[in-house]
C-alpha cells in the first residue's frame, strides 16, 4: 500500500473540494439565476470536462502553466518555478477537471427553490445576499452535500488530467490512480489489487452517504 | 419602533412625519403583463390604474387573469411598471419620469403571496421573525410573541409549516407579513381555500390588528362571496383596468359591465337590443335576441337599434300558474317550467318563455302552485329588475 501516495490523494481531493465549494457557488448561482441570453454558452463551458477526454483537457492546463503562457510567466516571476509538475499545478488542473460535479448539483438545487420564498424574502426586507444565505441556502443543502461529495469522489479517482499536468513525482504529483498504474506496469498484481478495493470502497461509501441524505433531505425538505 | 436600514437616518424622521399625514397609498401606472410578448407586437395584456387606498380595507376584485397579482407585484416591487407612479405612507416607491425604484427589500411593504410562501426549513417562531433580524433580542421577542399571541397560533410556534393547517397557516402568513409594521399591506387571495368561520375569524384578528396601525390593505380576491362578507370599498378589475370603484352596494346598484353583473350576481344575462326609446315614460323597450320576448326596462342612454346586456336576478322574478291582471309589474311573460332543482331550502325553476330564465323560488311557493316541469307559467318582471349594461368590455 503506497501510503504517501493515498495521503497526497485525500489532501488533493479535500482542497479541491473545498475550493470547488467556494468557486462554485457563485457559478452556480449565476447558472440558476441569469436571465443572459448567451447563459447556455457558460453552461455548456462548464460542463465540458464531463466529456471531454482528461488528456485533451491536461493537455490544455499543461500549456497553460507553462512557461510560455502569460498565467505561467505570472507564477514563474512570483515563485521562481514553474507550477507544471507541482502540487498547485495539479489543484489547478482538479479544480477544472471537477467544475462541473460542484456546479450541476448546487445550480441544480438554487433552481428548484420555489421563487415565491425569495419574493418573501425581499418583502420582509432580506437583500439578496441575505436572501440567498438564509433561503436559497439552507433549502439546497442536498445539492451542497452532492456537490460537494462527488467532486471529492471525482478528485479521488482522477488520471488522465494528473498524469498530463503533474507526472508521477513520488510525494509531490503521485495520486493512488498512478500508484495503481504503475503497481500494473510492474506486475505486482495484489498491491495493486489493494489499493483498487480502498479506492473502491471508499467511492462506494462517498455515494451511499450522498444519495442517503438526499433521501432523508427530501422528505423534510419539501414544500408546503 | 422601526426596522432599521429603510432609508438614511435623516429621511427615517421624515418619514414618521409623512406617516402621521397620509397613511394611503397612490398609484397610477402601466405594466404588462401575463405571456411573452410577441416580437414587434404589443403585449398581451396590459395593466392601466390609478389607485388611491386610505387605511382600511379595500378590495379587488376581478376574474383570475384580471391584472390582480400583476397590480400587487407591481406595488410590492417584485414587478417593475413600465411608467408609472407608486407611492405609500409618503414614500415614492416608483417613479418612472425620476427613474426612481426602490428595491422589494427597502419598500416595507407586507405581502401575503397566493401559496404564502412559508419558509418551510424554519418554524412558525422563526417564520415570523424572519423579517426582524436588524432588532435586538427582547425587542424581538416582544414583538414576536405579540403578534402570535394576536392572530391565535403562539401554541404552534415550534411546527414546521407542513405540520399546521391550512387556516394556521395562513394565520401565520399574515403575522409574518404584519410583525414587520408594513406601511401597506397587501393580501392575493389570502383566504380562498378556507370555509367561511376560518375565514371570519381571521379577517376579525386582521381588522383588531388594524385598529391600531391603520395601514391600506389590499385584499385581493375572485371570490364574490368574499366581497360581501368584507363590505368595504371594491375595485372592480377587467383586463388590467379598474372598472368600478364603491362599495359593493354601490357597485351592485350600477352594474355597468359583466364583470360587475357577476359580481352582483345576476342568473339571467341575455343579449337584447333596443327595439324603442320613450323617454316621456322613463322606459324603454328591449327585445331579446333570437327571440320574440320584449322587455320594458328602465331608461338607459342608448340610441335605438344598439345591443345591450340585461341581467335579471333569479329572485326579482315571479312565477303565477294564471295569467294576473291589475298588476304594476310590466313584464308578463308565458312560458313552461323546463326544471326544478331544489337547492337547500330553495328552489331554482329553469322556465322557458322563447329564452331560459332562472327563476328562484321557496319550497313552499313550489309546493303551493303545484309546479312539475311542463307546467305552463307566466314570468312577471318589474321593469326595474331588468339591469341594463353597456358592452363596452366587448368592444376594447
Amino acid at each position: 500500500m503506497d501510503w504517501q501516495a493515498f495521503g497526497l490523494t485525500l489532501r488533493l481531493a479535500a482542497l479541491v473540494s473545498g475550493l470547488l465549494l467556494l468557486l462554485g457557488l457563485p457559478v452556480a448561482y449565476w447558472i440558476a439565476f441569469s436571465r443572459w441570453r448567451w447563459k447556455f454558452l457558460v453552461e455548456a463551458l462548464v460542463a465540458l470536462p464531463i466529456v471531454l477526454p482528461p488528456t485533451v483537457l491536461g493537455f490544455y492546463v499543461l500549456i497553460a502553466l507553462g512557461p510560455r503562457s502569460p498565467l505561467g510567466r505570472w507564477w514563474e516571476s512570483l515563485t521562481g518555478h514553474s507550477l507544471a509538475f507541482t502540487f498547485p499545478g495539479l489543484v489547478i488542473g482538479s479544480l477544472l477537471y471537477s467544475l462541473p460535479f460542484a456546479v450541476q448539483p448546487l445550480a441544480a438545487a438554487f433552481g428548484a427553490v420555489n421563487p415565491k420564498l425569495l419574493a418573501a424574502s425581499a418583502t420582509l426586507g432580506a437583500s439578496r445576499l441575505e436572501t440567498f444565505f438564509r433561503i436559497t441556502l439552507p433549502l439546497s443543502s442536498a445539492g451542497l452535500v452532492t456537490g460537494v461529495a462527488l467532486s471529492f469522489a471525482h478528485t479521488l479517482g482522477e488520471f488522465g488530467v494528473v498524469l498530463m499536468v503533474g507526472g508521477n513525482i513520488p510525494g509531490v504529483t503521485r495520486t493512488i490512480s498512478i500508484a495503481i498504474y504503475d503497481r500494473v506496469q510492474a506486475s505486482e498484481y495484489a498491491a495493486a489489487n489493494l489499493e483498487a478495493l480502498v479506492l473502491l470502497l471508499l467511492s462506494f461509501a462517498i455515494l451511499t452517504a450522498v444519495y442517503g441524505w438526499n433521501r432523508k433531505a427530501l422528505m423534510v425538505g419539501t414544500w408546503k | 419602533m422601526e426596522p432599521q436600514g429603510v432609508d438614511g437616518g435623516d429621511v427615517e424622521v421624515d418619514r414618521h412625519a409623512a406617516v402621521q399625514q397620509d397613511a394611503s397609498l397612490s398609484l397610477r401606472l402601466r405594466a404588462a403583463y401575463g405571456g411573452v410578448p410577441a416580437r414587434g407586437e404589443g403585449h398581451p395584456f396590459e395593466l392601466n390604474c390609478e389607485i388611491e387606498a386610505a387605511p382600511g380595507f379595500t378590495i379587488l376584485f376581478g376574474a383570475s387573469g384580471a391584472g390582480k397579482t400583476t397590480l400587487l407585484n407591481c406595488i410590492a416591487g417584485i414587478t417593475q411598471p413600465s411608467e408609472g407612479r407608486i407611492s405609500a405612507a409618503g414614500n415614492l416607491w416608483f417613479d418612472s419620469s425620476s427613474r426612481r425604484n426602490t428595491p422589494v427589500h427597502l419598500r416595507r411593504v407586507g405581502y401575503v403571496l397566493q401559496d404564502l410562501a412559508l419558509f418551510p426549513h424554519l418554524n412558525v417562531q422563526q417564520n415570523v421573525a424572519y423579517g426582524l433580524r436588524d432588532l435586538a433580542g427582547a425587542e424581538k421577542q416582544a414583538r414576536c410573541a405579540a403578534i402570535l399571541t394576536a392572530f391565535r397560533i403562539a401554541p404552534l410556534r415550534d411546527r414546521r409549516p407542513n405540520q399546521i393547517s391550512g387556516g394556521e397557516k395562513q394565520r401565520v402568513a399574515l403575522a409574518r407579513a404584519l410583525v414587520i409594521q408594513p406601511l401597506v399591506l397587501l393580501l392575493d387571495e389570502p383566504l380562498a381555500a378556507l370555509d367561511r368561520t376560518t375565514k371570519a375569524s381571521i379577517v376579525d384578528d386582521l381588522r383588531t390588528w388594524n385598529r391600531e396601525h391603520g395601514v391600506p390593505i389590499l385584499y385581493a380576491t375572485h371570490s364574490r362571496e368574499e366581497v360581501f362578507a368584507l363590505g368595504d370599498r371594491v375595485l372592480v378589475m377587467e383586463d388590467g383596468k379598474i372598472i368600478a370603484d364603491g362599495t359593493p352596494h354601490e357597485v351592485m346598484r350600477a352594474p355597468r359591465t359583466e364583470t360587475v353583473a357577476q359580481l352582483v350576481g345576476f342568473e339571467n344575462v341575455f343579449d337584447v337590443v333596443v327595439v324603442a326609446s320613450h323617454p316621456d315614460r322613463g322606459t324603454m323597450t328591449c327585445r331579446l335576441q333570437n327571440s320574440a320576448v320584449e322587455l320594458e326596462t328602465p331608461l338607459v342612454r342608448a340610441e335605438v337599434g344598439s345591443s345591450l346586456w340585461v341581467g335579471i336576478r333569479a329572485g326579482d322574478i315571479l312565477l303565477a300558474t294564471a295569467k294576473p291582471s291589475g298588476l304594476s309589474a310590466r313584464n308578463i311573460l308565458p312560458g313552461s317550467v323546463v326544471s326544478l332543482d331544489r337547492r337547500d331550502v330553495i328552489v331554482a325553476a329553469r322556465v322557458q318563455c322563447g329564452v331560459e330564465m332562472e327563476v328562484q323560488l321557496t319550497l313552499a311557493a313550489r309546493d303551493a302552485l303545484e309546479l312539475s316541469p311542463g307546467r305552463p307559467v307566466w314570468l312577471i318582471v318589474k321593469t326595474h329588475s331588468c339591469h341594463l349594461m353597456s358592452r363596452g368590455s366587448q368592444k376594447s
